[in-house]
């Protein structure tokens, strides 16, 4: 299978700040590719670099099959990108949105029609079509703003933080369009910070201080985190047991998920280890079990600043 | 082609949603018009003046008499008292006093010279100025007066005319009753051109950077070029729109004669409009935010530009320096053509010069902002 996309060595230095280190990656063609990370970790920056809104400070991309350094243009007939913000004209109506978009990717008058009706009918906006975007809710815009990225079929599609600020009902059907776009063929880019919607994404690139931490398939990165040393504490004292084992220097982070405490013991024997102080502290109706670690547990043990590195 | 007509298309439609932005376009124009026609006239009349005659004699009346009866002054007081005048002119009753001194008649009878004081006040140096050299056009017709009267007294001429004198027959061409409405009101075509298409270019580009949009267009196959184009036409268009608007009201409302033809000061006018457009361009691309668009028009780019075209201040009275820096500004060429087609009839073939030099600095700051621009959208 061929890539979509391969970057390599790619680097943005923002004056003396590095927002993207070195990161090399592919994306396979087809893939729903998930780029996920805490706001600054680079993610937006890396998109940037990749559509040709951003120069690299060094590095290369490639994109569609083009360098995105010595072709833009044939980068952009293929790509199809939608920003962090609402970026379609506010004081345009739908339908002169659509238009608009319609005529600078040269679509013919029929495909236009065609898109038109598509666009209308996934964003939900049939009746809609003469408001002026800005009166839109949130949701519809952000599909509308997807559907006039989109409406010259290109073969790779970025999306930038598409379901901020979004209620979950309209991001789950934003969510059910990224799908129809990848059933279409297209290669789909998204960043994202909710770690749920990781799940939906067939490969996922954690990203933290402009570095790739995690890349790999969910199932693949679960396969690779699954001896981290994460235990599940089933008791009927959670709050009690939680605030025992957070004091130990050798658990590196706790949770309470319900009746559950989540703890990372980075030591020898820890089941053993956990039992003893609990034991000790009176505490007996407990069972310890080895937790597999959640996208979020990775996650978040990726991105905890390392011992003695303070976290930036 | 078809995808700067979408752009074209599209600056249409978001122009016809901006009421503020429609108002500027042409409420703007007619305003500046207005006020510049009947305001800002320099012609210096209704000087009010203090009036202090010491003398109080048949001369020094007929002295004063000649001050009250021209145009010029309009007396606001008669007082007896030097010492008052300072109240006067200090409060801004008066722009101007007349002291006749004592013995003035009596100096005049005995064939002497008498000294007449005549006190300006300085702070508004142009009425001074102009409102002196009146003072003492009066002094020197009165003084020709008594002359006249003398000779005839003592039956050395017989007729006034005979007694020998040289006169200066001044005749102001083009504009011959020297009506400053005639000189600022075309004036006010070039400012309004200026201020309108790189005001609202700029303004239209920034806030496609504002807003993010123009992030949305540098990833679609719009072409870089294709984008400024899409700008410019409209508001190309609209600029011809202007020319048309101010020369309508130049001419049917303040009586400007328009002696060159309209297709030479339209045609030129193109040109001119290219180059604000370029200054536009510019500004947009060194600017983030409307109002720093704005700022930057105005302050570095507008202002100055005015001050050295020639608008209000003459060229030849600047500085060498400034005068050669003017050499550099488009504006002072548009506006010796502006003034040559309207008030002289002037057409091409006197008018070369300018146009060449129009063109020159128009080539240079579109390609400077087109590239600047570019360099800017990455």
């Amino acid at each position: 299978m061929s890539h979509a996309i391969e970057a390599s060595l790619l680097t943005k230095n923002f004056g003396s700040f590095i927002a993207v280190d070195s990161i090399s990656f592919a994306v396979e063609e087809g893939k729903v590719v998930g780029f996920i990370g805490a706001n600054g970790a680079g993610k937006s920056t890396t998109i940037k670099m990749l559509c040709g809104l951003t120069k690299p400070t060094s590095g290369e991309a490639i994109v569609a099959g083009f360098d995105v350094a010595k072709h833009p243009e044939k980068v952009r007939e293929n790509i199809g990108y939608m920003s962090q913000k609402f970026s379609l004209y506010s004081d345009l109506t739908v339908k002169e949105n659509i238009e608009f978009y319609g005529g600078v990717y040269g679509l013919s008058n029929i495909e236009l029609r065609d898109r038109f009706s598509w666009v209308m009918e996934v964003a939900d906006l049939k009746g809609r079509e003469n408001l002026l975007t800005r009166d839109l809710p949130l949701g519809w815009r952000q599909r509308l703003a997807l559907g006039c990225a989109v409406l010259h079929r290109p073969k790779i599609v970025f999306l930038d933080e598409p379901t901020s600020g979004v209620d979950p009902v309209i991001r789950n059907k934003f969510w059910q369009l990224i799908g129809q776009l990848s059933g279409e063929g297209a290669t789909i880019i998204v960043t994202t910070h909710h770690l749920e919607e990781a799940e939906f994404c067939e490969n996922i690139i954690m990203m933290h201080l402009g570095k790739i931490v995690v890349n790999g398939s969910p199932e693949g990165i679960r396969r690779q985190f699954s001896n981290l040393p994460l235990f599940e504490i089933e008791t009927a004292q959670p709050l009690n047991v939680f605030n025992l084992v957070e004091l130990e220097p050798w658990i590196t982070d706790a949770a309470i998920y319900g009746n559950n405490v989540h703890v990372y013991a980075e030591i020898e024997a820890p089941v053993s280890a956990i039992e003893g102080i609990l034991k000790k502290n009176g505490i007996v109706d407990f069972q310890i079990t080895k937790a597999s670690p959640t996208l979020e547990d990775i996650f978040v043990k990726e991105t905890r600043p390392k011992t003695g590195v303070p976290n930036v | 082609m078809k995808r700067i007509l979408r752009v074209v298309r599209k600056e249409f439609l978001q122009l016809r949603r901006d009421r503020r932005m429609f108002g500027m376009l042409f409420v703007a124009p007619v305003l500046q018009l207005i006020l510049l026609g009947y305001a800002a006239t320099v012609d210096v009349r209704n000087i009010p003046i203090v009036i202090c005659d010491l003398d109080n004699t048949r001369q020094s009346r007929e002295l004063i008499s000649h001050f009250t009866g021209s145009d010029y002054f309009v007396p606001v007081a008669y007082i007896y008292d030097i010492n008052e005048i300072d109240h006067y002119l200090k409060s801004g009753k008066a722009g101007m006093a007349l002291v006749v001194p004592v013995h003035f008649g009596r100096d005049i009878l005995a064939g002497k010279t008498p000294q007449l004081a005549v006190i300006a006040d300085g702070s508004d140096s142009n009425t001074s100025g102009i409102g002196l050299s009146y003072a003492s056009v009066i002094a020197l017709s009165y003084a020709r007066n008594i002359v006249v009267q003398r000779a005839e007294k003592f039956n050395l001429i017989k007729n006034p005319d005979d007694l020998p004198q040289v006169v200066a027959q001044s005749r102001a061409w083009y504009n011959p009753d020297l009506r400053s409405v005639n000189f600022m009101v075309p004036a006010v075509l070039v400012m309004v051109l200026m201020v309108i298409t790189l005001t609202i270019t700029s303004l239209a580009i920034v806030k496609e950077k504002e807003n993010g949009t123009i992030e949305q267009i540098v990833v679609t196959p719009l072409h870089d070029l294709e984008f400024i184009l899409g700008k410019m036409i409209p508001f190309t268009l609209i600029g011809i729109v202007e020319v048309l608007l101010v020369l309508f009201v130049s001419v049917y409302v303040f009586n400007v004669p328009l002696r060159g033809s309209v297709a030479t000061l339209l045609v030129l006018s193109l040109l001119f409009i290219m180059v604000a457009l370029g200054l536009g361009l510019f500004v947009s691309s060194i600017s983030k935010t409307q109002q720093q668009a704005t700022m930057t028009a105005q302050f570095f780019v507008m202002m100055p530009m005015l001050i050295l075209s020639g608008f209000i201040f003459p060229i030849e009275n600047m500085p060498k320096f400034f005068q050669y820096i003017t050499y550099l500004v488009p504006v002072r060429y548009f506006m010796e053509i502006v003034r040559g087609v309207f008030l002289k009839g002037d057409g091409f073939a006197d008018l070369w010069p300018q146009t060449l030099a129009l063109f020159l600095i128009g080539a240079g700051v579109l390609s400077l902002s087109v590239y600047t621009f570019r360099r800017s959208l990455r």
